[in-house]
Formats: C-alpha cells, sequence, structure tokens
C-alpha cells in the first residue's frame, strides 16, 4: 500500500502541558492520547461516536476523541479525566460518583465524569432535563444511570455550597 | 478491518482560497473535511474510500450567523450547537433548533455542521427536511467564484449532488418570512440521544379559516435522497383538514416515498409511519 501521508508536527495542551507530537494527520485524537501520551484514563467504546467513552475537552468544548483527526488538535487545550483532579484532590464530581456509586465498571466513567464536569462549568444549577440532556452521548451498562445522575446532583450540591461559602452574601 | 493510516492525508488550509485552490488544481483529488463525526466513523471501520481531504474546520470564512432583514446566513461549518443557540433561529426557524437538539448528542452537536450534513448528503440527516421546508438557498463557492442553488433538488440520487469536485458549501441561507407560520417537525429514532432516524418529518403551513392555504412538507430517510413532498402538499392545498382530506394525502405521500429495509427499520414500517406521523400533523392544524 502506498503511503500517501507523512507524520507532521502537531503542537498543543494537554492537561496544562505543552507538547509536540509526531503524528499522521489523520490519527484519531483518541488514540494518540492513549498510545503516544500514555493517558490511558481516555476510554474507547464504540469507536463511532455513540457512546461517550473517549469524551474529552478540547478549548472546553466536549467531543469524542474517536471522531477528532489529531490535526484539527494543534493549537488546542485538550483536558482528558488525568486533568479533572487537582493533584490529589478530586474534583466535586468524582467525589460525587463515588459517594453515590456511580461508578462500577469503570469504562464509561472518564467520559461521564468530563461530561458531567461540562456540563456544571455551563449551567452551575441543571435541571434534571439539562443532566438527562448532557449526558444523553454517554452511555453505561452497568448503573442503570440513576446513581450517575444523583451524584451530578450531589456535585452540583457541594460547588454551590462551597461557592457560599467562599461567596457570602 | 480498521484502516491503514499512513494512506491517509489530511492537508491544513490556512485560508478558503488556499482550500479551494486546492481542490480546483486537482479536481477530485481532494475533499474537504469538517468536524469529522461522519468520515471518522467510516475511516475507523475501514470504509472511507477516499484518502485526500483538506481540513476546513479551522477556516473562519465559513463559520458564523449572520442575519439581516430578508435572510439569515448560517456559514457552512455552523454547528448543531451554534444552531440551538441562536435566538433568531429559535423564534422563526424552531425545527432547525429541534433538529439540531436531536442530532447525536452534545459532543456530537458540538463538532457536526449544518454543511457537512448536507455535502455527506445522507437521505437520513435530521436538519434537511427542515431546511428544504424552509426554502433554503446553498452558496457554493470555488476559485471561479460563487454561485447560489434552491436546496430543494440539490441531492439527484443517492450520496448524488449539483456540485462540482472544485466547489464546496459556503453558507445557507434562509429566508425569513414575517407571516406567522405553524411548524411541525418529527423525528422517529430508536432513543431519543444519537439515534439515526427511521424517518423525519418537517412541515410548515398556514391555515386561514381551518383552511390550509400554504404548506410545505418535506421527509427524511423515507427516498434515496430527503425529498420534499410537492403532489402531497398539492392535495392538501386550498383544503380543509378533514377525514377525506387525511386519507388523500396519506394516499398521495405513499406514491411520493419510496422507503427500503435497511438496518434501521423496513419498508412497510417507514411507510405506515410516515402516513400515521402525517396525519398527526394535520389533525394537530385542528
Amino acid at each position: 500500500m502506498a503511503d500517501a501521508s507523512r507524520k507532521v508536527e502537531i503542537n498543543c495542551k494537554v492537561n496544562g502541558e505543552a507538547r509536540t507530537l509526531q503524528v499522521y494527520p489523520m490519527a484519531r485524537l483518541l488514540d494518540v492520547l492513549r498510545e503516544e501520551l500514555r493517558l490511558t484514563g481516555t476510554k474507547e467504546g464504540c469507536g463511532e461516536g455513540e457512546c461517550g467513552a473517549c469524551s474529552v475537552l478540547i478549548d472546553n468544548v466536549l467531543v469524542n476523541s474517536c471522531l477528532v483527526p489529531v490535526l484539527q488538535a494543534e493549537g488546542a487545550e485538550i483536558k482528558t479525566i488525568e486533568g479533572i483532579a487537582s493533584g490529589e484532590q478530586l474534583h466535586a464530581v468524582q467525589e460525587a460518583f463515588i459517594a453515590c456509586g456511580g461508578a462500577q465498571c469503570g469504562i464509561c466513567t472518564p467520559g461521564m465524569v468530563i461530561a458531567a464536569v461540562n456540563l456544571l462549568e455551563r449551567t452551575p444549577n441543571p435541571s434534571e432535563a439539562d443532566i438527562r440532556t448532557g449526558l444523553a452521548g454517554n452511555l453505561c451498562r452497568c448503573t442503570g444511570y440513576m446513581k450517575i445522575f444523583e451524584a451530578v446532583v450531589r456535585a452540583c450540591q457541594k460547588q454551590n455550597s462551597e461557592a457560599r461559602i467562599q461567596n457570602p452574601e | 478491518m480498521r484502516a491503514y493510516l499512513p494512506e491517509y492525508e489530511l492537508k491544513p488550509a490556512a485560508s478558503l482560497t488556499e482550500a479551494l485552490t486546492l481542490l480546483s488544481d486537482e479536481p477530485g483529488v481532494w475533499k474537504p473535511f469538517a468536524g469529522g463525526t461522519d468520515l471518522m466513523v467510516l475511516f475507523e471501520a475501514g470504509k472511507l474510500l477516499h484518502k485526500k481531504f483538506v481540513n476546513i474546520w479551522n477556516l473562519p470564512e465559513l463559520r458564523g450567523i449572520e442575519v439581516t432583514p430578508e435572510f439569515v446566513t448560517l456559514g457552512a461549518l455552523t454547528t448543531y450547537t451554534d444552531v440551538q443557540a441562536n435566538e433568531v433561529l429559535q423564534q422563526e426557524f424552531p425545527m432547525l433548533c429541534q433538529a439540531a437538539s436531536e442530532t447525536g448528542g452534545l459532543a456530537i452537536q458540538n463538532r457536526g455542521t449544518l454543511g457537512g450534513n448536507i455535502a455527506n448528503a445522507s437521505p437520513a440527516g435530521d436538519s434537511p427536511p427542515a431546511l428544504l421546508v424552509y426554502d433554503a438557498e446553498l452558496e457554493l463557492v470555488s476559485t471561479q467564484g460563487s454561485r447560489f442553488v434552491p436546496y430543494n433538488g440539490f441531492h439527484t440520487g443517492y450520496k448524488q449532488m449539483r456540485m462540482r469536485e472544485d466547489e464546496l458549501i459556503k453558507s445557507i441561507h434562509l429566508p425569513r418570512v414575517s407571516k406567522p407560520l405553524l411548524h411541525y417537525y418529527r423525528k422517529v429514532g430508536t432513543r431519543k440521544a444519537q439515534a439515526i432516524s427511521k424517518i423525519c418529518f418537517a412541515a410548515v403551513t398556514q391555515v386561514d379559516a381551518s383552511e390550509i392555504k400554504e404548506i410545505r412538507i418535506a421527509l427524511g430517510s423515507v427516498a434515496p435522497t430527503v425529498i420534499r413532498c410537492s403532489r402531497t402538499e398539492d392535495v392538501l392545498r386550498n383544503r380543509k383538514v378533514n377525514a377525506e382530506t387525511i386519507s388523500a394525502a396519506r394516499l398521495e405521500l405513499a406514491r411520493e416515498i419510496s422507503p427500503i429495509d435497511d438496518i434501521r427499520s423496513t419498508a412497510r414500517y417507514r411507510l405506515r409511519v410516515a402516513q400515521n406521523v402525517l396525519e398527526d400533523f394535520l389533525t394537530s392544524l385542528n
């Protein structure tokens, strides 16, 4: 088979760190994250944009990394599940997933957490409908979703009560 | 089998002019690549036959929603998320917003584009039926200049379009209408999010003294292309909605569409449901 393309240099930030990659331009961002950068927290489920297991944030926009050719990540800031906690301090969403039993087998969890964090950044007080819409692109085959919804509600309450403590009226 | 990665080229373009020059220098060799939500699915499945693409995702010339007194003009790279957030579209073209909200999930809506949805030319797209009944026009651009074509008739057969190999879709123009119209949109899929439609139905109408005056109907997933059902519209125009009208319209619709059996549904189911949705729409007018 004739090789049409050559590897190109891609510069981007991943979880705050500047990275330079030598990659084929059509390589899936998912594969580059997992195989080149060894960030294996991002999972592959369906590989066709149906399940959300590979969700990451590009410039704070939720995407399926299995559908993004790495060329389109040039100059972008990418955030993966590895960048959600601050050091040892878990994000409120991660803590709530643990407390509510929102994670079971774990394959959907990184994508769910990314989608939930993104939802709470866009909509600090989501309605139940907002939560369902925000997570509609993420499939879970274990929990039946209720514990995941509960976790998002809990994280939201915690974030908002902390915001009140920091900014008393 | 997975795609062999080194066979595929995705070339950056610094400007629209650069992308168009590439398309016209080697016609048919390069194809535009936007949000990737269709192409990457084929790629991963080893079914993406075309191998050379030019990346247009980053081109500002193809983005943005512009509103003038006569038109709303959507850059071809307008995403489903952009569509839902626009107030003029919410007010005047609500079915486009509804279609956008029912396309994939949020991550798909953030990357999928209207131009890509049109150029992918799937008969199962969710926004094309809405664009058809809103009388959309497309602006096609090449190094030769640009031209406008009506969206109705743009798709000539399965994955066939009235667009040259050196052209790409620059924008979608929606004529603004001042008179109040009723809008009815219904997508029937396996589940609410993510599903690709079994059938998709869009209609606008103006009813005066319980008589249908203006009517436009379009369907997806019932023919080799999305289709305007002009013969069914003719049956309904200047008629009152009653049992006789409904049954005449159901009959004409059955003649006008040509659904098939495929992985998502059967021809029988699609025909019956298309007729039922048409009836539901007509009943909702009374």
